[in-house]
């Protein structure tokens, strides 16, 4: 028997309770692959969830889960990283559950740089509890909870993660097998934390939300795929480009045959650059948008923290670590 | 100098069985410093103590008010002392808002040892004077001694070229060295613990030990005139063995450091600062090369939830709050019960509600810990008596929750965390081991889901199995599972089985608890006293009192609140009656009544301050019918 696991091996007997057509099902192949292709070991692997559609993921994996409560997942994951740093682990999360109700332990997850692959589902809506707006939602979205439009301002799950101190951002489709793949290995390799948003199709509360970029049809025109020190170009023949107006401080698109020279090259270390490739609304930028490397948290815990989880002294000793009288 | 009110104090030396001391004044005053030093020099000297910093919520208070006044009270004798004392006997008060705030405390015909430099006008009024007091004659009732500290102490240290407000951060040892010379104690100890402290800052600790023996100086040469008294407490006579002074943070912390040790595993706790828990998170972190990790997180939530990810990954995850702090860990306690994964969690009691007084003491969280969360959610419930208890209480906690796989609530309160006493030192290696559920061996023939949850039949605790273990990957969290596969289950059926064994689980945490006893009295009788946490020791005393009154009345104490010991219900009944003071309005009791159907008397007090032995005796008076028919 060959000791080479397959996408198979990391999939449970589990029924599977998405709604049929979701986009979770797409993740869920692309994700096993990702883990069968990167020689993940199932022991080794740990994927932790908090609450929503997304966070059923756990028991369809062939791996340790851990389904926690509802915005903690990043919090369960840092103490499990700390305790066992050599352990893979994932963070699958949702809009409702990474961006609202845990958005602080989102915030200081990436802000750490802990060593945790954070795939957080957007689907900007909630679908578990039915069909309220989300966090990223569009201001006047239509819902049970908002019949006459939401009023928030959306959020940016790039911009959050930025503005929080991440060290890596990337973004994909669910269903785009490839996109999603690359960005995915990028996430695991990535030494720290890893922020993966991937535009999930909700198909019966928030149905074809992403349509604009994701329909077959517009999108090559309306997808910047990224590649680190690659020209910006898109287009169904790579005919456009990104070049950057140093008046405007924008991305400009110009006509990439035309003017090659002015397309400018994508620099995931550049977050000035990325801070601008995640607010373009057309194209919509994927891929990996932004990677720095830094020291992730349980490294320094490990090197510097006084303690490095080995007992070098004995209770006995540290009780006598003051003064001490004898009675006779 | 002035002195007034000749009284007892003017024979030079008194005999005494015990006495209260009491240091006050600003927050910056260095209090709880010259009185941490104190203890130690007390525990040297051979005498029994217990003490009880009291300071204010505010970091620095404005100088000068009552509010910012900061106190420290010493309780100190032939022991058994088990309490910092109701009245002080002397007070030692800095400015006029610590005299004006300590003086209602003050036992008639004490002794007050003022700093007159700073009775100034400006000083009288912040303190809400409108006369000195030392003039108005309501200081007659005592015995004063006003003394220029603060220009002493600034002519001692002169020559170190300190500021006037640096140099004057030294008049605490000033005082402290006044105070050894009156409790005829050795200087040497606070001395070299001043060069260690201060090894960094040369000017300081030379300027720190002049004072120190300034104020000492002052004490002799003040003997010659017999201003000022000195002392001779009784010294107790402790068992034989090595001893040490402990606060509850610190035997706290080190009990958690030692149930490692004991368990074989290292330790995460995640925390998030809150008063008065912070201590304990202060103490763990200088605690690295026992095995102890410790991980400050964003907020209480995330606190309990890394530690439950400790505990999953096969560490012991502990976190630790205060009731605010506690409530919103509640809904992450769930999941560690659900998850059957050990954790502890100790909740360091303040006043409530909600922001409440942060800096006192109360017990008033029973409630949160046994009824506070969502769900039929039993958790066991343990509950500290003394500082130096704290290590054994958090010991057997840990045990409890390796042993059932079940998250614990450990309950101490500001009053333990803070108060100190001298300890026996423990032999570790007369405690016994913690035993932890071990991992199954591997079964292909078996789903891993199942084998997970097999439980042991005695304790239902799961095997502990973490991520890393080869063959054992299985799926767990908040959903209901199915009893015996492990797998998610909406089974109405298995829902009933699965809360039955939860409940199950943790009542099975009493065939482990040894049972309850008496520690004062007959076992049967007219009155029994009965108490739980930090009360244990004014009530001691108080019942030791009305015995040697000649009153029939017992003493037990609670450790365990959930569950309660097996025999606790025959034991009541022995009684005709049982009267709870609580510092709390009644939750022991209401737990005695729901639990153990038991109509106890409650005496509740609810001040943010501990009981005082006096208030106990008086309620035992009240109660207790019948007596043992002789002086004891």
């Amino acid at each position: 028997m060959s000791t080479e696991l397959t996408a198979k091996d990391f999939t449970t007997s589990q029924e599977i309770r998405w709604c049929p057509g979701c986009g979770d099902y797409a993740i869920l192949k692309t994700v096993t692959k990702a883990l069968a292709d990167a020689g993940a070991k199932r022991e080794n692997t740990a994927f932790i969830s908090g609450i929503g559609c997304s966070s059923r993921f756990p028991y369809y994996v062939d791996t340790y889960g851990f389904h926690t409560i509802h915005g903690r997942a990043p919090a369960v994951a840092t103490g499990l990283k700390l305790v066992n740093p050599v352990l893979d682990v994932w963070v699958v999360t949702g809009d409702g559950d990474g961006l609202s109700i845990g958005g602080n332990h989102l915030l200081h997850t990436l802000r750490r740089n802990i060593g945790l692959k954070i795939l957080l589902f957007n689907n900007e809506i909630y679908g578990l509890t039915k069909g309220q707006y989300s966090p990223t939602s569009r201001p006047g979205t239509r819902t049970p909870s908002s019949p006459r439009g939401s009023l928030d301002t959306q959020l940016s799950a790039g911009a959050f993660a930025l503005g929080a101190g991440a060290h890596f951002f990337a973004r994909a489709i669910d269903t785009d097998k490839k996109g999603l793949g690359s960005v995915l290995e990028a996430a695991q390799k990535h030494d720290g934390t890893s922020l993966v948003e991937i535009f999930q199709n909700c198909i019966v509360y928030n149905d074809n939300v992403f349509g604009a970029f994701t329909d077959k049809a517009t999108a090559a025109d309306a997808q910047l795929r990224l590649q680190h020190g690659e020209p910006m170009l898109f287009g169904a023949d790579n005919e456009k480009g990104l070049s950057l107006n140093t008046k405007t401080l924008q991305l400009d698109v110009i006509d990439a045959k035309k003017h090659p020279e002015n397309v400018m090259r994508h620099d995931a270390h550049n977050k000035i650059l990325a801070q601008m490739l995640i607010e373009l609304n057309l194209p919509v930028a994927l891929g990996v948008i932004y990677e720095n490397a830094a020291a992730p948290y349980e490294k320094t815990f490990y090197t510097e923290h006084s303690s490095h989880f080995t007992r070098t002294g004995k209770v006995a000793d540290a009780l006598r670590r003051t003064n001490t009288w004898t009675v006779t | 100098m002035r002195r007034r009110a000749p009284s007892e104090f003017m024979k030079k030396e008194h005999k005494r069985n015990s006495i209260v001391i009491r240091l006050a004044g600003d927050s910056g005053d260095g209090v709880q410093l010259m009185g941490s030093q104190f203890a130690a020099s007390t525990a040297l000297h051979g005498n029994d103590f217990s003490t009880f910093p009291d300071f204010p919520a505010e970091i620095r208070a404005p100088a000068g008010s009552t509010f910012g006044v900061s106190a420290y009270q010493m309780n100190l004798g032939g022991g058994p002392i088990t309490t910092a004392g109701d009245a002080p006997q002397v007070l030692v008060a800095f400015n006029p808002a610590a005299l004006k705030v300590s003086l209602p405390l003050l036992e008639p015909g004490g002794l007050i040892l003022l700093n007159s430099d700073s009775f100034t006008t400006r000083n009288l009024v912040k303190a809400g004077y409108a006369n000195d007091p030392r003039e108005t004659g309501e200081l007659d009732s005592y015995q004063l001694v006003a003394t220029e500290i603060s220009s002493l102490n600034l002519e001692a240290i002169k020559d170190f070229g300190l500021s006037k407000s640096d140099g004057g951060r030294c008049k605490n040892f000033w005082s402290l060295g006044l105070l050894l010379w009156m409790f005829d104690r050795d200087l040497q100890l606070i001395v070299d613990w001043i060069q260690r402290k201060f090894a960094d800052q040369p000017v300081f600790r030379d300027a720190n030990i002049a004072a120190l023996h300034s104020g000492h100086a002052f004490g002799e040469t003040a003997e010659l005139s017999a201003a000022i008294p000195q002392f001779d407490i009784e010294r107790t006579a402790l068992a034989p063995g090595e001893y040490r002074g402990i606060s509850g943070a610190e035997a706290l912390s080190l009990g958690i450091a030692a149930a490692g040790e004991l368990a074989d595993r290292n330790i995460l706790f995640c925390s998030y600062p809150i008063t008065p828990a912070s201590p304990l998170l202060h103490r763990l972190a200088q605690l690295g090369e026992l095995g102890v990790g410790t991980f400050q997180a964003e907020d209480e939530i995330a606190a309990i939830c890394a530690a439950i990810g400790a505990s999953y990954g096969g560490m012991i995850g502990v976190t630790s709050s205060s009731g605010p702090g506690i409530a919103l860990k509640t809904e992450a306690m769930g999941l560690a019960v659900n998850a059957e994964l050990p954790l502890l969690i100790v909740n360091s009691q303040r006043g409530g509600p909600s922001t409440g007084l942060p800096t006192k003491t109360e017990q008033s969280d029973l409630y949160q810990a046994i009824y506070g969360r969502n769900g039929d959610t039993p958790v066991p419930v343990l509950a500290a008596r003394s500082p130096g208890d704290c290590f054994y209480v958090a010991i057997e906690a840990v045990r409890i929750a390796l042993r059932h796989m079940t998250p614990v609530i450990l309950l101490t309160d500001g009053f333990l965390s803070n108060a100190a006493e001298p300890w026996l030192l423990p032999d570790m290696n007369t405690i016994e081991v913690i035993d932890s559920n071990p991992a199954p061996t591997v079964d292909t023939e078996r789903e891993s889901q199942a084998l997970v949850f097999e439980r042991n039949p005695e304790t239902l605790g799961r095997p502990w199995v973490a991520p890393g273990m080869p063959g054992l990957m299985h799926r767990l969290g908040g959903l209901e599972k199915d009893i015996k596969s492990g797998h998610i289950s909406y089974d109405a059926q298995n829902h009933q089985l699965m809360t039955n064994m939860r409940a199950a689980k943790v009542a099975s945490v009493a065939k482990f608890i040894p049972p309850q006893s008496i520690e004062l009295g007959e076992t049967t009788g007219d009155l029994l006293v009965l108490g739980w946490g930090s009360t244990y020791g004014p009530i001691f005393q108080a019942v030791r009192r009305a015995q040697q009154e000649g009153l029939a009345v017992s003493f037990s104490h609670l450790r365990h609140l959930n569950p309660m010991p097996a025999n606790l219900a025959d034991l009541l009944q022995g009684f005709d009656r049982v009267l709870v003071p609580e510092m709390n309005m009644g939750q022991l009791s209401t737990l005695l009544r729901d639990k153990l159907g038991a109509n106890p008397i409650t005496y509740c007090k609810v001040s943010g301050q501990p009981l005082t032995i006096n208030e106990v005796e008086q309620q035992i008076h009240m109660h207790v019918t019948s007596s043992t028919g002789g002086e004891a």
